[in-house]
Parts: structure tokens; C-alpha cells; sequence
């Protein structure tokens, strides 16, 4: 519960902050430079005098969107896949899960680092290099976290299809994709959700990830990895700066973590894990 | 009754759950002697299994706790004993047998290798001596090859298999009782006949009592000295088997009796087996009259006010019904 | 555990390497330009050496035929020459692969020996106060990324206390018992880092086991031989619960891999996974490449031991 409210907190902070704390993410000045927290800069300022109050509120937008998008992505991706793996059945089903343990298995980090470096270039001469490395990091990101719903949507398929109304529809002559839709997923919903929820905060992280080893978005992006990463060289002069970017991830994540595992006690109260 | 080993007084088991006080077992009397079989009977839910886990302490608590009462052994009561010296008293004294032979063996260890861990914990064997013990008690209870069988795991025997090497376990330390909850409901008929009739011949070798907690009223006619039959966590009536099944008094034991399939009278079986309606009263807030009022054909006012005390109507024959 | 089985576990490693060295591959083929190329498309090169190193590459095959030499070149150890290092690939890799095996090893040691005992016991007494705080940090030690807890112990004990070195060296330049102690001391960080994020997954892994395991029926029977409360969960509860464990351990092996990149990176350490940043960032595509295949091995090698530990932990398994 008072995990909703801090993520709530965060989240209007980084929607509506910007509009309240109207201090330009990017105003350079050097009198001000590592200052710690004031009046005129609440979280203090950075190595080149800019505020950190305002690039956290705004480059949390960005982190909790990458979050949000790349969930959101696999999500869609697990519920096709679980979809057509759990309504096919045979060999059909059993590669998709074959392919879904080999992704599994995948040494995640190094394999977002490698794409993200061989795609850099191309993708930021298509989009632009802001929105480039966003459409890359969710994709990426996504395409890497859709195993886990695949199988839960896989695993409801085969439980309820041999349920009565299922039946019915089926004899009614329903379609397979309108079986899906209509009688499936909304039973399926619970555990998706969760697993859902979880994979923004793993998201959140991968992005913060990301920037934080400078592989992210650009400087003049300050998403709170890149942040953290800007800020670790100057750590024994000007701790706040890395501290309060930290805790934004760490709060975050956190509660969003609480958010899904409460959750999962409301929605599936036998298990555990 | 000369030699009493196990004198259970007005115990009360409880559980705390979010519903309330569950009184699974709430003011039981059972007495057992030296080299006795004792039969307990009622149907689900009743409290037997909570009753026989109380002896040994087996409760999980919480939610469990220990409302009153006492359990004697030997005249000492076990209650309020710590669980070092509740440790003594296990295995070696009183052992048990559960219902589920698939579940009760640890899936990880030899059959060997669980019944030498009794054996070196009560007595000091080396972990050579114990396996040979654990053999000899294999073979005691019909295991064939015996001596390569040590070393197999759970999974490697079948149901009636499982059950015969439960009660080599239970009964290599040589307990004077042995509390078997439900062992055959599990498996099916014709191993159900084998395994009572190992049991018999265990008693017969080693001597000690049996506390036989059953559905099956035909098992205890044909194996029991004794019967209580308990409803909603009380005992109702308690008899020796002759008088029990030749003159039930409680009308519940009536309705069990009439209950027990009889090939002679096949045509009525039906019938007989719905001989008791309505299902058991909840063990939440339980009415304070006779517990059985609710189906009971001779319900009075009298049986609603308050609870039947146990009267005595015969020799070792006694029942809680105002009748 | 039969050798059938422990055979069976090993030919099953063989597909999931080659799907994901198809996967890898496929990233690379699917990738702008010819990362493998660059030499070959560098103007500074005349044409026919270009068109050799073309030609050796196979750049202008099809695709399948240089997935297998690809492949081909891969399991000989043939991995290239680093560009940045002037050294062969797979010879900079053998330098610094046992500094990343000894910091994950000895993290997951660190948490295996704290979360093993404290899962336990918040299982055995669930919803207790313990419990209660366990899970709490557990919650707390997950959620927060290894970036940020490998920063937080620089402030603490390199910046503020001055106990422990910000960053790890190779080369201590001194021997005997002060190289052993400065060894500790610029381990102490990154193993800690490392070891307290597994462990707090672990924490919850093992709490949930043992959950499951203390309400079986052979637990019940255990209590009833009298061997004692700590006999009962020690051989019996534990015992099984590490059963699953395992699975789930195995399960989290890529994860861990991504913070011992993170995690040598932030210390400095001369691991792989530095290796991996410091040539993504120097555009050294063959040890960027070398480097992703060799993490992959790594966690199909885990997945395998996994798979062996849990043939050995649970007898049912070999039989099937
Ligand atoms: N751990 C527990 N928590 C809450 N209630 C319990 C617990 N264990 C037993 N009970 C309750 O105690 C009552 C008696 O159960 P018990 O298992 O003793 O019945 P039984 O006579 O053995 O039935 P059966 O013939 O089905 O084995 C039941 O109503 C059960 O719900
Ligand atoms: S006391 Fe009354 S209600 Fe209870 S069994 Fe006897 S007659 Fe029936
Ligand atoms: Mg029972």
C-alpha cells in the first residue's frame, strides 16, 4: 500500500514536475558547479552547474517510459507467442517453448550491449538519436523479457481449454483468435499483470543499466542511469548528486516490485515465489 | 482395564485460523492398555487425526495450540513436557503411521537409510549395524530380498509396499503403541486386507498396543478389543467391539453401524449407507447442546440445552446421549 | 545418478550453444555494414588486400555457409585479433575470464552462507518478526540495481572511511602476506556487490522451498522418529527444498551475469566483463563478439552443472 502511493508519488512528480519546476534542464553554470542541495537547487547541481532536481524529473519520464513501452512490448510479444504456442499445440508449440528456454538462457546484458552496439549507428540515422536508442532500448529490452508471460499465457490456454464454455464457444463455431480473445486472455490476466509489473521495474533497470555503463542514451539525455553514470566520477566531492539519482532508480524499482508482489498475493494466493 | 499406558483427559486441541477458533478436538477421553487395539472411528472431520497427532505433539503450532487437559503416558503427562524429553518418548515408546504411503517417506534417502536414522538416534549402533537392523525389519514385514531392497528409494516400491516399510520404521524401535491414522484408506482392496493382517501378525511378535483410527466399521470388528466413536471433536460412545456393534446406544454409532455394506442384504445397501443425513456441525462456535442434535431422529429440547454428559450403561460401556 | 542421464544433460547443452550462437550470429548478419568488414572496407587498404580479407572473411557468401565458418572458427578458438590489445582474442580472454570466475564464485559463495541459513529460518517461521525484516531486505537487496549498491559501498568505505581501494589493480606491485591482504581488501567490495543481490534472490527462493516443504508428510514423519527439531530441518526440510533451488539458482545465472559486467566495471576489475565495455566502447568488434559467445557458454556450462546438481540431489530425476 505504501508502495502505491510512493510510485504514485514518483510518477505524478515526473509527469507534472516539469511543468512546476520550471528550471531548464540544461542551464550551464559554472558558479554553481557540484553545488549541494539549496534553496535555488533542492538536489543540488551537477559538474557543469545544472540542476539536478530538474534532469532527474525530467529524465524519469524517460526511465519510466523505456519501462512502461518495453513491458508493454513484451507483453504483446509473450501473449502471441503463449497464444499461438497454447491454441497449436504439436510441433508448432513445442519449438515456440523450445524457443522461449533458449531465450531464457540468453546472457541478457551482453547480448542488449551487442545489438545496441552494432545498431547504434543505423537506428539514430533513421529516428534521430533521441528517439533511436528509445525505439532500440524497448525493443531490446522487450524482445528480451517476453518468455516469462509466453508461458503463463501457454500454460492458462491448456488449463481452460477443455473448460466447459470454452467448449460451448467452440461449438458455437467461434474462431480460434476469438476464442483467445474473448475467453482466454481475460482469464489469463492475473498472472500476466504481475509478471507485467515486474518486468517494468527489470526494464527500468536495464535501461538505467545501460546509460550507467555509457552505452545508453546521450549526455544530453539525463535518464537517472545516465545521470548516475555522469555522476560517479566525482562521488568524494559531490555524493548528493549520485545518491539522489540512485534513489530515484532504487525507489522506483522498489516499489513497483512491492506493487507486484502484492499482486500476485491478491491474485494467486498459492503461490509463493 | 488393569494396565493403562495412555489415559487421554478432557483434551482440548484447538486451531487459531481466520475464521475463528476451530475446536477440532474439544474434550476428548480415551483410554488405551498395554497390548490393546483400539479402534476410532467417525466420519471426516471429526478430530481423530488431530486426536492421534496430539499424542505425539505433532501439532503445527501455531495455528494449533493446547487448550486443557492432559495426555498420560504411563502416568505422566506429556503436555507440558519440553521437546527434548517429548523426543525420548517418540519412536521409542509411541510411533505412528500415516494415511498417504506415497508421501510419508522422504523422497531424497534409502528406505534404508530413514529407518537407520531411528535406530542410531534411539540406540547406539554403528551406520553398518543399523542398515542390517533396517534390513532384518524389512524383511520382518514381508519385503522381498530384503538386503538389496536397503538401498532403493521411496519411489522405487508401490503403495502397499510404501506401507509395509512405514511400519518397519515405526516399529524398530519397538514401541509398546502404535497409532496407525487411516493406514489403508489409501490403497486398494486386496493390499487393504494385506497390510491389516501384517499389522496383526506385528502385534502378535512384538506386543504392543494399537491405537487404529478408521472409517471402516468392518476393519474394526474384525481387529479391534475396544471402539470410541467420536463426532465434532468429542467422543460420543465408547465400548468394547462386542457391545459396540451387538448394542450401539448412540443413535450416530447406530447410523454407522447400519451404514457398514452387507453383502446379504445388498439389496438395501443403498439405503443404508444414507442412513445418516445432514453434514458435520461446524467446529467454529459448536452449539452448546449435543452436537449431534442437528441430524439426530430423537432430538429434544433437552439435547439443545446442554452437552450429554458420558454415562456409563453397561461394563466399559459408555455414551454421551440423553437416551 | 546414472551416466545416462549425466549423457542425456550434456547432448541437451549441444542445441540450446548452437540456437544461441545461431542467435548471435543472426544479430550479427542482420547488423548495418560488415562489422567483421571494417578492415576490408577501409579506404586506407588497397583493393586487393581488401578483396583477400574479403575473401577470407567469405563476406561475400551466403549466409548459412558463413554461419558455419563462423561457427567453425568459434569452436577451433579461432576468435580473432583484438584490435585495441594487438593480441589474439581468444588469448586476452583466457588473461582475464579466471578474474570473473573467482568474483562470481566467490559471491555466490557469499551468498549461498548468508542466505541459505536465513531463507531457512524465515521458512520455518513464517510471518514471524525475523521473517518479516528477512523478507523486507530481501525485497530491498533485489531492488536495488548493482550499479547503485556498488557506488553507495565506494562513498562508504573507500570515500568516507577510507577502509577499502575505490578501484581493483592487477598488478599490486608487492608479494607475499600484504599482496594476500590487499588482494582481500579490493575483493571485499566487488564480491560484496555481487554476492548480496544473488543472496537476496536466494533469500527468497529458499524461504518459499522451505515453505513448501516443512507442511509435506515426511516432514510430519521425521518429527515423529524424535531426532530433534534441528536433524528434522537440517536433513529432511533442507535437504529437499535445495531441489528446486537449484532450478531457480540456474534460472538467475544470466541475471548475475549482467551485474558482474556491471559490477567489474564499476571497480575497475580485469574481468571479461570489463573487457566487454572497454571494447564496445573502442569499437573492437571481435573481442565484443568473442566475449557475448563466451557469457553464453558460461550460462549454458551453469545451466549444465544445475541440471547435474539436481540429478545428484534428487534420485527420482536419474530414473526417469
Ligand atoms: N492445521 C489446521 N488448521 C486449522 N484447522 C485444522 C488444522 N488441522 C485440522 N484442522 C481441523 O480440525 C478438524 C478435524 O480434522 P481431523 O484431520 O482430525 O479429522 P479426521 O477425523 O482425521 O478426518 P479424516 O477422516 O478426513 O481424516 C477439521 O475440521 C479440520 O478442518
Ligand atoms: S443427546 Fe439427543 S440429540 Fe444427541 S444423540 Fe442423544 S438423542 Fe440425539
Ligand atoms: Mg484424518
Amino acid at each position: 500500500m505504501a508502495s502505491a502511493v510512493v510510485l504514485l508519488a514518483i510518477v505524478l512528480a515526473v509527469v507534472l514536475g516539469p511543468l512546476v519546476w520550471r528550471v531548464p534542464i540544461n542551464e550551464i553554470d559554472f558558479a554553481a558547479q557540484l553545488a549541494g542541495p539549496s534553496w535555488a537547487h533542492p538536489l543540488g547541481t551537477d559538474d557543469l552547474g545544472q540542476d539536478i532536481l530538474a534532469r532527474l524529473l525530467y529524465g524519469g519520464r524517460i526511465s519510466i517510459a523505456v519501462g512502461l513501452c518495453a513491458m508493454l512490448v513484451a507483453a504483446v510479444v509473450g501473449v502471441l507467442v503463449g497464444a499461438i504456442a497454447g491454441m497449436s499445440r504439436g510441433s508448432v508449440d513445442a519449438a515456440l517453448m523450445w524457443l522461449a528456454d533458449l531465450f531464457l538462457s540468453l546472457p541478457q546484458l551482453p547480448l542488449l550491449l551487442l545489438i545496441i552496439y552494432l545498431f547504434r549507428g543505423a537506428l539514430t540515422s533513421v529516428f534521430g538519436s533521441q528517439g533511436g536508442i528509445f525505439v532500440m532500448v524497448v525493443a531490446v529490452i522487450g524482445g528480451l523479457r517476453w518468455m516469462q508471460v509466453a508461458r503463463l499465457v501457454r500454460a492458462q490456454i491448456l488449463s481452460i481449454r477443455e473448460k466447459e464454455f470454452i467448449e460451448a464457444a467452440r461449438a458455437l463455431g467461434a474462431s480460434k483468435v476469438r476464442q483467445v480473445v474473448r475467453h482466454i486472455l481475460p482469464n489469463a490476466m492475473g498472472p500476466v499483470i504481475v509478471a507485467g509489473t515486474i518486468d517494468v521495474a527489470a526494464a527500468i533497470i536495464a535501461e538505467s543499466t545501460l546509460s550507467f555503463l555509457g552505452l545508453g542514451f546521450p549526455p544530453d539525455i539525463p535518464t537517472w542511469g545516465r545521470v548516475l553514470f555522469d555522476a560517479k566520477d566525482t562521488l568524494d566531492v559531490a555524493p548528493h548528486w549520485a545518491l539522489f539519482s540512485g534513489a530515484a532508480i532504487f525507489l522506483t524499482v522498489l516499489s513497483i516490485n512491492f506493487i507486484g508482489d502484492g499482486l500476485r498475493d491478491a491474485l494467486d494466493p498459492r503461490r509463493v515465489l | 482395564m488393569t494396565d493403562t499406558l495412555l489415559d487421554i483427559r478432557e483434551l482440548k486441541t484447538w486451531f487459531a485460523t481466520d475464521d475463528g477458533m476451530v475446536r477440532a478436538v474439544d474434550g476428548v477421553d480415551l483410554k488405551i492398555g498395554r497390548g490393546e487395539t483400539v479402534g476410532v472411528v467417525g466420519e471426516s472431520g471429526c478430530g481423530k487425526t488431530v486426536t492421534a497427532r496430539s499424542v505425539l505433539k505433532l501439532i503445527d503450532m501455531p495455528p494449533g495450540r493446547f487448550e486443557g487437559g492432559q495426555i498420560l503416558w504411563q502416568g505422566r503427562d506429556l503436555l507440558p513436557l519440553g521437546a527434548a524429553e517429548m523426543d525420548k518418548i517418540r519412536a521409542r515408546e509411541i510411533a505412528i503411521i500415516f494415511q498417504e504411503p506415497m508421501t510419508s517417506l522422504n523422497p531424497v534417502y534409502t528406505v534404508g537409510a530413514q529407518i537407520a536414522e531411528v535406530l542410531r538416534e534411539h540406540e547406539k549402533l554403528t551406520r553398518r549395524q543399523a542398515i542390517d537392523r533396517a534390513a532384518e525389519m524389512l524383511s520382518l514385514v514381508n519385503i522381498p530380498n530384503a538386503k538389496a531392497r536397503v538401498h532403493d528409494y521411496p519411489h522405487q516400491f508401490s503403495g502397499g509396499m510404501r506401507q509395509r516399510v512405514m511400519i518397519a520404521l515405526a516399529l524398530s524401535c519397538r514401541p509398546k503403541l502404535l497409532i496407525a491414522d487411516e493406514p489403508t484408506t489409501a490403497l486398494d482392496v486386496t493390499i487393504q486386507a494385506q497390510i491389516l493382517e501384517l499389522m496383526q501378525e506385528m502385534k502378535e511378535r512384538f506386543g504392543m498396543a494399537i491405537m487404529l483410527i478408521t472409517h471402516a466399521m468392518g476393519v474394526v470388528a474384525e481387529t479391534c478389543q475396544r471402539v470410541v466413536v467420536m463426532y465434532a471433536g468429542k467422543v460420543v460412545e465408547e465400548a468394547p467391539a462386542v457391545a459396540l456393534f451387538g448394542n450401539p446406544r448412540h443413535p450416530y454409532t447406530q447410523g454407522l453401524i447400519r451404514s457398514i455394506p452387507r453383502v446379504d442384504r445388498a439389496a438395501e445397501h443403498k439405503e443404508r449407507l444414507e442412513a445418516i443425513q445432514g453434514t458435520v456441525p461446524s467446529l467454529l462456535n459448536p452449539p452448546p447442546g449435543c452436537r449431534f442434535a442437528q441430524r439426530c431422529r430423537f432430538a429434544s429440547d433437552v439435547c439443545r440445552q446442554a452437552m450429554p454428559p458420558l454415562k456409563q450403561v453397561g461394563p466399559g460401556h459408555f455414551v454421551r446421549c440423553v437416551l | 545418478m546414472s551416466r545416462q542421464y549425466l549423457i542425456r544433460r550434456l547432448l541437451i547443452a549441444i542445441p540450446s550453444l548452437l540456437g544461441i550462437s545461431i542467435v548471435l550470429f543472426t544479430v550479427l548478419a542482420l547488423a548495418p555494414g560488415d562489422p567483421f568488414g571494417e578492415l576490408a572496407s577501409n579506404p586506407a587498404i588497397p583493393p586487393e588486400v581488401a578483396a583477400s580479407l574479403r575473401a577470407k572473411f567469405g563476406l561475400d557468401d551466403p549466409v548459412w555457409i558463413r554461419y558455419m565458418h563462423w561457427l567453425v572458427a568459434m569452436v577451433h578458438g579461432d576468435w580473432g585479433f583484438s584490435f585495441a590489445s594487438r593480441i589474439n582474442v581468444d588469448t586476452l580472454i583466457l588473461q582475464r575470464l579466471p578474474t570473473t570466475l573467482i568474483v562470481i564464485g566467490a559471491a555466490q559463495i557469499l551468498a549461498i552462507i548468508v542466505a541459505l541459513p536465513v531463507g531457512v529460518l524465515a521458512g520455518t517461521r513464517p510471518y514471524s518478526i525475523f521473517d518479516q525484516v528477512a523478507n523486507t531486505l530481501a525485497f530491498i537487496g533485489f531492488s536495488l540495481p548493482t550499479f547503485f549498491t556498488g557506488l553507495l559501498l565506494i562513498l562508504i568505505f573507500s570515500v568516507r572511511l577510507d577502509w577499502l581501494p575505490m578501484v581493483y589493480r592487477a598488478d599490486l606491485g608487492s608479494t607475499g602476506w600484504t599482496w594476500f591482504v590487499a588482494e582481500i581488501k579490493q575483493s571485499i567490495m566487488p564480491v560484496a556487490v555481487l554476492g548480496l543481490f544473488q543472496g537476496a534472490s536466494l533469500v527468497r527462493y529458499v524461504r518459499s522451498a522451505v515453505l513448501d516443504v516443512v507442511r509435506l508428510d515426511y516432514v510430519t514423519t521425521a518429527r515423529s522418529k524424535g531426532i530433534g527439531e534441528r536433524k528434522v530441518i537440517t536433513r529432511h526440510v533442507v535437504r529437499t527444498a535445495l531441489i528446486p533451488v537449484v532450478t531457480l539458482v540456474a534460472l538467475q545465472m544470466p541475471v548475475v551475469f549482467g551485474g558482474a559486467i556491471v559490477t567489474e566495471q564499476i571497480f575497475r576489475v580485469p574481468g571479461i566483463g570489463s573487457l566487454l565495455i572497454s571494447a564496445m566502447l573502442s569499437n573492437d568488434t571481435p573481442v565484443v563478439m568473442a566475449v557475448t559467445f563466451v557469457f553464453a557458454c558460461l550460462v549454458v556450462l551453469f545451466n549444465l552443472i544445475a541440471d547435474i546438481l539436481y540429478g545428484w540431489l534428487d534420485p527420482r530425476i536419474a530414473y526417469r
